[in-house]
């Protein structure tokens, strides 16, 4: 096959545009599990909760998916909050949070996916949007909105955290918290209201993150699962606690798969992407830009 | 009771349970028993890096599926006994339990779930691309015409084996649980750092447990193609088998030999009959929530309360 | 402990067989399977257990067969094969049922077969893509009217529609999901490229959980085919679809084996992009005259499925679900028993009347002629589904006897 270079030049927008996603995606994690260190397994759950929201309202009413979960996001605040209250006290209080928290997300994982299969079935739903089936044309290059749309919104959501964290109080006391969480205690903020705040937030963007899913591709389900993996292994490749850290992991992601796809076979893809999470672990577990 | 003698008494039980299904003319329950000995197996093997190290794995499925392929393998290349394919397959199993181990149980508990996870996909990928062994058309596993030992039906004889591989599954985990290897893990359980400074071998420790465990889980799957006639990617690599060897020793009791498989009869059984009476998307629902329930109420499992049942006798 | 707990677990198992014996006037006729009615296929499943039920009602108006009232005993298979083995085991030794059919798909029909074929039974199977050819099973039928080599004959009429176009192409595509089916049906396909002397040009699968289509598509555009052959399943024939209209795939035709655009979901939703692709049907409204009766079981089916949530069309397997019925209903009555091997040798004898016109079994089980449509969407404006019962959104090209047009090439201009 020769590379032409619309074929390179469009792999490259496609990992781009991917990549934007993938860090929507991956962001709630960073903070949960980089910063908290909370391994919510059941992060994708909550993703495919907003796809469904965002997919009822607008197959009722019409409205744009990315709009109607932005305005249900404080709902998945609070859902995040009480998570967190049931979290904290069956199993980090107790000490007990390794074992037993990963099999209660896993839980909470399994249940959701059965709720929503008993509720919606299997079948692939998808949403009608103004630009689902408008591609801008530059030259060779395609911008399919279907992707343009949800990295634009995904990128402002991300460096929305990632200002919020610098520059906010309540920001810099998350990433206080995540560094050293009896001294915070001595200059007198509670930590765990820190924490509940921030759990409550990686729900919130999980929810806005189901609402790209959607408009990007058809869901059901149970491909959260398959975005299990890719969270982690973005945040990991990425560094942990590190909000550009996970942009750059997820921008890894997105090219690796893209050209994978285009290059080599779209195949090996979820190979790669995993292989690639496996050799981070393996030889630089701090990932790129990790502590 | 030594090991020793426990070992005898459950090969002697094996083998009585193996003559008395001969009195059963009634195919279906080696079919159903089937399932739920392959739950013992993957539960107990589960949990002794689970319940007796602390250290969570995610990717039992990988485990199970590479037993059942290599079963796949061996067939196709040249239709060893069945010893051989059950050998086989355990001995790689383990081998991939030694490597992941390696590869990450230096790093934090989390570490390992979530490679687990990973290497699960990329075996999947693998195998799906896989044309020897049929990739993701699958596989055709045809039972032999003539069945050894001089069972009727070749299902008789998987039932044998998987009642004869719980046996062993058993004895090997309350071995560890027994020896001091199992002190040792126990410690890395409680407080890895805290063993680490008394002089536990920790990631020796740990490495050992993962390839034991893992070796059991893909024993457990050696005889899957077999049952199936046909199997492919999506079906050996199922979810159902991650969630059941976590949620089953967390129902039974993760601490001891017994819980896996009383939460293993236990649940196994509840899922099998309700996959011939209510709806089967309720099963799943059923494993999540008894899951979720035990992990937040009673993190023991059955055997804890059996245990305070008896601490409250004395 | 252990002991005693397989000894409650047997006494369970026996009075569970117990509580299974009726007793009745003449005992009714008990026919027993496994359908897709949760996982994946789940929308099919529920499909063919309604037709297969609008058959049993019809069956047991007139009196039912050989005097005995028809009952089903059938188990959700969840469309995962680790399932079966237990339930056509428990439906023969347990239910005790007189007669067994398949579930719906190769995953849940292998795996029953060697039970079957143990116990010598007639098996008639629903929508398995050349399962036979490994078991060489006599007693085995499928109703699915591939051709006596599936695997070759499921794409014959894409291909035979391909060599028409002109100028002859010389080149050629072929992409699918990494799954069982359309492996199969790849497989055929670079036969027939190899039996044609095409070059074959692109030749890879993607995985079944893709996000993004467009690198496939624009991969496959690079190599200029002069067609396209796509053999996939329903989220990915949606996908692949979406991706192509997307990137303006130019070739000179595209489509061959995609499952899903049969029904009436992905039909809607994907409306006026299906224009000018080629793809396989089981029926169209253009060929009704064709199908006599066709059209008052499609009325039955279209009434109860609306109510139920399910494919609202019926176009695929509704149609072959009553006929696999109606042939096992006039094989027991010629036979006049329920003899298995007087069962299956009447079926490899006879040629049987039923709502989707003759049928007729080859040796091994499959159907003697090939009869799936090869059609090109047309014509389609909007995403509702009323205007698909109505002709003129499909034209079918082959086989000849049914044609009703000629392909419009090349694929891109076509959508005009």
């Amino acid at each position: 096959m020769e590379i032409s270079t619309a074929l390179l030049g469009n792999a490259i927008i496609a990992g781009l545009l991917l990549g934007g996603f993938y860090a929507a995606v991956s962001v709630g994690i960073s903070i949960s599990f980089g910063m908290l260190d909370v391994v919510n397994i059941a992060h994708p759950a909550f993703i495919l909760l907003g796809s469904y929201i965002a997919y009822i309202v607008n197959d009722t009413m019409g409205f744009d998916p990315i709009v109607v979960s932005v305005a249900v996001s404080p709902l998945f605040f609070m859902l995040g909050m009480a998570l967190y209250r049931v979290y904290y006290l069956c199993f980090e209080k107790r000490g007990q949070e390794s074992l037993r928290g990963l099999a209660f997300f896993f839980g909470v994982l399994f249940i959701t996916e059965v709720t929503l299969v008993l509720i919606f079935g299997v079948d692939y739903r998808m949403v009608q949007t103004a630009y689902s089936e408008t591609t801008l044309r530059l030259g060779v290059l395609d911008f399919p909105l279907r992707l343009v749309v949800p990295f634009l919104v995904s990128l402002a959501m991300v460096v929305g955290v990632q200002l919020f964290l610098t520059h906010t109080f309540f920001g810099r006391a998350v990433l206080a918290v995540a560094q050293d969480q009896l001294a915070l205690r001595l200059m007198g903020i509670n930590p765990y209201k820190v924490k509940e705040r921030a759990f409550a937030l990686s729900i919130a963007t999980a929810g806005v993150a189901g609402a790209f899913l959607i408009v990007i591709q058809p869901v059901q389900p149970s491909i959260g699962r398959d975005f299990i993996g890719l969270a982690f292994a973005v945040c990991v490749l990425g560094g942990m606690g590190s909000v550009w850290g996970t942009l750059l992991g997820a921008f890894v992601l997105g090219f690796a798969e893209s050209f994978t796809a285009t290059f080599f076979g779209p195949s090996w893809a979820p190979a790669v992407s995993f292989g690639l999470l496996l050799a981070t672990l393996a030889f630089r577990p701090s990932g790129l830009l990790g502590r | 009771m030594s090991n020793r003698a426990f070992a005898l008494v459950a090969f002697v039980i094996a083998l009585a349970i193996v003559a008395a299904s001969q009195l059963v003319h009634n195919e279906y329950f080696f079919s159903a028993a089937y399932t739920v000995l392959q739950f013992v197996i993957l539960a107990t093997a589960w949990n002794i890096l689970g319940g007796y190290t602390g250290y969570v794995n995610f990717g039992s499925a990988a485990f199970f599926a590479v037993g059942a392929y290599s079963t796949v393998f061996l067939y196709k290349a040249f239709q060893p006994p069945l010893i051989v394919m059950i050998l086989t397959g355990t001995l790689v199993a383990g081998m991939l339990g030694l490597g992941l181990g390696y590869l990450t149980l230096r790093l934090r508990g989390v570490f390992f779930a979530i490679a687990s996870l990973a290497m699960a996909v990329v075996l999947f990928t693998f195998v799906v691309n896989w044309d020897y062994v049929g990739g993701a058309r699958g596989a055709y596993i045809l039972q032999p015409r003539e069945v050894p030992f001089g069972f009727p039906r070749y299902i008789h004889l998987l039932y044998a084996a998987m009642v004869l591989m719980a046996a062993f599954a058993l004895v090997v985990a309350r071995a560890i649980e027994t020896s001091t290897l199992g002190r040792g893990l126990a410690a890395i359980r409680d407080d890895e750092l805290a063993a680490e400074c008394s002089g536990v071998p920790t990631l020796r420790l740990k490495i050992f447990s993962a390839a034991v465990s893992g070796a059991l889980m893909g024993m457990a799957g050696t005889t899957f193609p077999y049952y199936l006639s046909y199997i492919e990617p999506s079906s050996a690599f199922g979810l159902s088998y991650a969630v059941n060897s976590i949620a089953m020793p967390l129902i039974g009791g993760m601490l001891s030999w017994p819980g896996p498989l009383i939460g293993a009869v236990l649940l196994g059984t509840i899922q099998q009959l309700v996959q011939v009476t209510v709806s089967s998307a309720w099963n799943l629902l059923i494993v999540g929530v008894l899951l979720v329930a035990f992990v937040t109420l009673a993190p023991n499992g059955i055997m804890g309360w059996v245990d305070a049942w008896r601490r409250r006798k004395h | 402990m252990k002991l005693i707990r397989a000894i409650a677990g047997m006494l369970g198992v026996m009075l569970l067989a117990a509580s299974g014996v009726t007793l009745a006037q003449q005992p009714p006729l008990r026919i027993g399977f496994g359908m897709s009615l949760t996982g994946p296929l789940a929308g099919n499943g529920k499909a063919a257990l309604i037709s297969m039920e609008i058959w049993r009602d019809d069956v047991n108006a007139k009196g039912g067969i050989l005097g005995r009232k028809v009952e089903f005993v059938h188990y959700d298979d969840q469309t995962s094969p680790a399932t079966v083995p237990g339930i056509y085991t428990k439906l023969l030794d347990v239910d005790k049922v007189d007669l067994i059919v398949s579930g719906y798909g190769t995953n849940v029909i292998a795996p029953a077969m060697p039970i079957v074929m143990q116990r010598n039974l007639c098996f008639m199977t629903l929508f398995g893509l050349n399962v036979n050819s490994k078991f060489g099973y006599d007693r085995y039928f499928q109703i699915m009217p591939a051709g006596p080599e599936p695997s070759m004959d499921w794409s014959q009429g894409y291909f035979n529609v391909a060599m028409t176009l002109s100028p002859k192409p010389k080149t050629v595509a072929l992409v699918g999901a990494d799954a069982e089916y359309p492996a199969m049906a790849l497989e055929g396909a670079r036969a027939h490229a190899k039996r044609l002397g095409l070059k074959v040009v692109y030749d890879k699968t993607y995985p079944p959980n893709t996000v993004d289509f467009s690198p496939i598509v624009r991969a496959i555009q690079a190599t200029n085919p002069d067609f396209v052959y796509l053999a996939s399943y329903p989220p990915d024939s949606a996908g692949m679809v979406r991706a192509v209209n997307e990137v303006g795939l130019k070739t000179g035709m595209f489509g061959g084996g995609l499952v899903g655009t049969q029904f009436a979901a992905l039909k809607t939703q994907l409306g006026p992009l299906l224009n000018g692709m080629v793809n396989y049907e089981a029926y169209a409204p253009d060929v009704s005259k064709k199908f006599p009766f066709l059209e008052q079981f499609l009325a039955k089916y279209q009434a109860r499925a609306v109510k139920e949530g399910v494919d609202p069309l019926g176009f695929y397997l509704p149609p072959y679900a009553y006929a696999m019925m109606q042939v096992l209903e006039q094989t027991i009555k010629a036979v006049g028993s329920l003899d298995q091997a007087k069962l299956a040798a009447h079926m490899h004898k006879a040629e049987f009347d039923t709502y989707v016109g003759k049928v007729r079994f080859a040796k091994n089980g499959e159907w003697a002629m090939p009869r799936m449509l090869t059609v090109q969407y047309q014509g389609i404006a909007g995403n509702d589904a009323e205007q698909w019962k109505q002709p003129g959104h499909v034209t079918v090209l082959y086989p000849i006897d049914y044609r009703t047009g000629m392909v419009k090439a090349p694929y891109y201009g076509s959508k005009k």
